[in-house]
């Protein structure tokens, strides 16, 4: 159970799996391309946080929920929303603080929030969001549903207490939440050895009784088939696992250090690069001839044309009124 | 002598302080390899080492909590909050430990300790990256709650804070980190906490402020003076709790008008308590009623509408002239 998984290229792909895995890899990579352009143009204010080079993560594990599960979420949470099957460009409208955003323009970048797609929210504060995640999938228990609760985090929410208290009671309570870390191996600048005792992350589903497993986060299959098995559990068993996805983010820890330099070595940073999740399975996927170079081209134009829209509707989009700053606060 | 803006007086004053006292440590989240989220703590771990310049995970309970357990023993720790708005991980370290070992223990245990924290707007961010919330640690019982207004101040009463036998949460604003340069002197300067200074003297009405409002509420002082020819007297507080009472009711007694400006929401803000000491000690010399300029009650504004939210120049001259004109 603790092995990181990798799929070896033998495996078949299905080819309208395939597509749909690598467009919305490719969809969440350009958006955050583009966001980060757009920051630079001073249309994005304060931090921004990217995903890049931990899409199979996100893409791989919302491949295998229902649309009636529930995704939440820390503040690196564009990709995972988008995954979700939010609308680019309201999320866009959101980052760039305008009123056609998923939250009016009041959440940002690190808040998106969208109900229509079961997706509750992205937090700020590091591990916050672990007992809110258990308290849904609680709800969803004590109502007697069947959907199940994926909550995304970094291994910087490890050492809070709220990672521990969390996993004990989702284990006490058995409750259908699948936990899953995107071990991106940096809590902003702090590599994971000088902050973790136990960095073997999966591990501490031990602890607590529950599943866990590890497995390589840049391979978008292999996510696909753990998060899966977790899946299973929580619907059938509602039993809670544990996840370790062993990822890495290729940008810095936001946009105020965008090369990251201080704590990583451009050397690693080069060598993870090789591992990028959408070169990866896009060489899968020609060699296994699952997918041709022309519809790989299509699916990148496509993604671009929606990622051009995207900023276009958000630049399109008014600022809230300034009555709106007001709004709001308790029911009117 | 020379000029810095905000972080390197900050900087300054940390180095020179570890400098003078092996008891002094700090400890926060990368504020050693990585040199701070702000740079406030740059080349500090380079030059102490590890031992004195403690990286901790991101666990702000355990930050404050093992801080609070080394004051206890006679460190001196110094911790960084990444922002302000991350505290309530560890407020209840905060309000239940380190404001009351010394009441709790009659004495025998105190917590010399300085939990450091960037607060307030001016970075276009969101929430708790932007946040406000003196209001909160000034209304605890055993703690002190310092503000400085730019570099000069940030330096001499961060080295205040770090020698004040009592816990200090010292706020400071992001957006004053770079905002301006100014003199700083190399021999260390110590500012005593609560006392608050008199930036700018005047006849007509007391203007109190600190933090980031203090530039808003001098330059309001000069459009006022421009516009109007009044006289206005510009009170920098610095430290928000203990309040400096005296100097308030002084200047009040004189100008007999006073405008309030906080970055914090409105209600139940620093200001209803500076209104109500002025009330207390200064009701016959009153010519008007006091009025604040603060955040509205709201818990953020969102960064597009930031702007609206806190208190500006325009705000604090239309305040001041209903006052004046009462």
């Amino acid at each position: 159970m603790a092995q990181t998984k990798t799929i070896t290229p033998a495996t078949k792909i299905d080819a309208d799996l395939a597509r749909r895995l690598l467009s919305q890899m490719l969809l969440s990579r350009r958006f955050e391309e583009k966001a980060a352009e757009m920051y630079a143009l001073g249309k994005i204010g304060g931090f921004l946080h990217l995903y890049i080079g931990q899409e199979a993560v996100g893409v791989g594990a919302t491949s295998v929920l229902r649309a009636d599960d529930y995704a939440i979420s820390a503040y690196r949470e564009h990709g995972h929303c988008l995954a979700k099957g939010s609308d680019p460009r309201r999320v866009m409208a959101e980052l760039f603080g305008r009123r056609d955003g998923l939250s009016k323009g009041k959440g940002g970048s690190m808040h998106l929030f969208d109900k229509s797609k079961n997706f509750l929210g992205g937090h700020a504060i590091v591990g916050a969001h672990l007992p809110i995640a258990a308290g849904a999938a609680f709800a969803i228990k004590y109502q007697g549903g069947d959907q199940v609760v994926l909550c995304y985090f970094g291994d910087g929410a490890v050492p809070q207490g709220e990672f521990h208290e969390s996993l004990n009671l989702a284990a006490l309570w058995k409750l259908p939440v699948i936990y899953i870390c995107e071990n991106n191996r940096y809590a902003m600048g702090t590599a994971i050895h000088r902050a973790l005792a136990q960095t073997e992350i999966w591990r501490y589903a031990e602890t607590y009784g529950i599943a866990g497993e590890a497995v390589d986060g840049m391979d978008v299959l292999a996510v696909r088939e753990v998060v899966a098995r977790a899946v299973e559990r929580a619907r059938r068993e509602q039993a809670p696992s544990l996840l370790e996805a062993r990822t890495y983010r290729f940008r810095g820890h936001s946009m105020r250090d965008p090369s990251a330099a201080v704590y990583r070595t451009k050397e690693e940073v080069g060598r993870e690069k090789e591992r990028d999740p959408i070169k990866l399975f896009r060489e899968r996927c020609l060699k296994g001839g699952v997918l041709t170079e022309a519809e790989i081209r299509t699916l990148e134009k496509e993604v671009n044309d929606l990622v051009d829209e995207a900023v276009a509707f958000a630049d399109a989009s008014p600022e809230p009124p300034l009555e709106w700053l007001t709004a709001e606060v308790y029911k009117e | 002598m020379a000029k810095l803006n905000m972080v390197k007086a900050l900087n300054l004053a940390l180095h020179q302080e570890m400098e003078r006292d092996p008891d002094v440590l700090v400890i926060g989240e990368d504020v050693g390899v990585d040199g701070g989220v702000f740079r406030v703590t740059e080349d500090l771990h380079r030059k102490f080492g590890g031992r004195r310049v403690i990286d901790s995970p991101l666990a702000e309970a355990a930050i404050i909590g093992t801080s609070v357990g080394m004051a206890l023993y006679g460190l001196k720790p110094v911790c960084e909050i990444q922002f302000s708005g991350f505290a309530f991980q560890c407020f209840h370290q905060i309000e239940n430990h380190a404001a009351r070992y010394r009441t709790r223990s009659q004495g025998r245990f105190h917590c010399q300790m300085v939990i450091r924290m960037p607060y307030g707007g001016g970075v276009r961010a969101l929430e708790h990256h932007t946040e406000s919330e003196e209001q909160f640690y000034a209304h605890i019982p055993g703690l002190k709650m310092v503000i400085p207004s730019g570099p000069r101040t940030a330096r001499g009463l961060l080295v205040g804070a770090i020698r004040d036998p009592d816990p200090v949460i010292f706020f400071e604003a992001k957006g004053l980190y770079h905002a301006a340069r100014e003199e700083v002197p190399d021999e260390i300067e110590t500012l005593p906490l609560g006392r608050a200074q008199v930036v700018q003297e005047g006849k007509d009405l007391t203007l109190i402020a600190y933090g980031a409002m203090l530039r808003v509420a001098r330059e309001a002082a000069q459009v006022l003076q421009d516009e109007d020819g009044v006289e206005i007297e510009v009170i920098d507080l610095l430290t928000i709790s203990p309040l400096d009472r005296e100097t308030v009711v002084t200047s009040v007694q004189k100008t007999g008008r006073a405008v309030i400006v906080h970055e914090a929401p409105k209600s139940f803000g620093p200001g209803a308590e500076i209104a109500a000491t002025i009330m207390e000690a200064a009701f016959l010399s009153l010519e008007a009623p006091i009025r604040r300029v603060a955040a509205y009650d709201v818990s953020f504004a969102g960064f597009a509408r930031e702007k609206a939210n806190v208190p500006d120049v325009a705000r604090v001259v239309a305040a001041c002239r209903e006052t004046l004109a009462f």
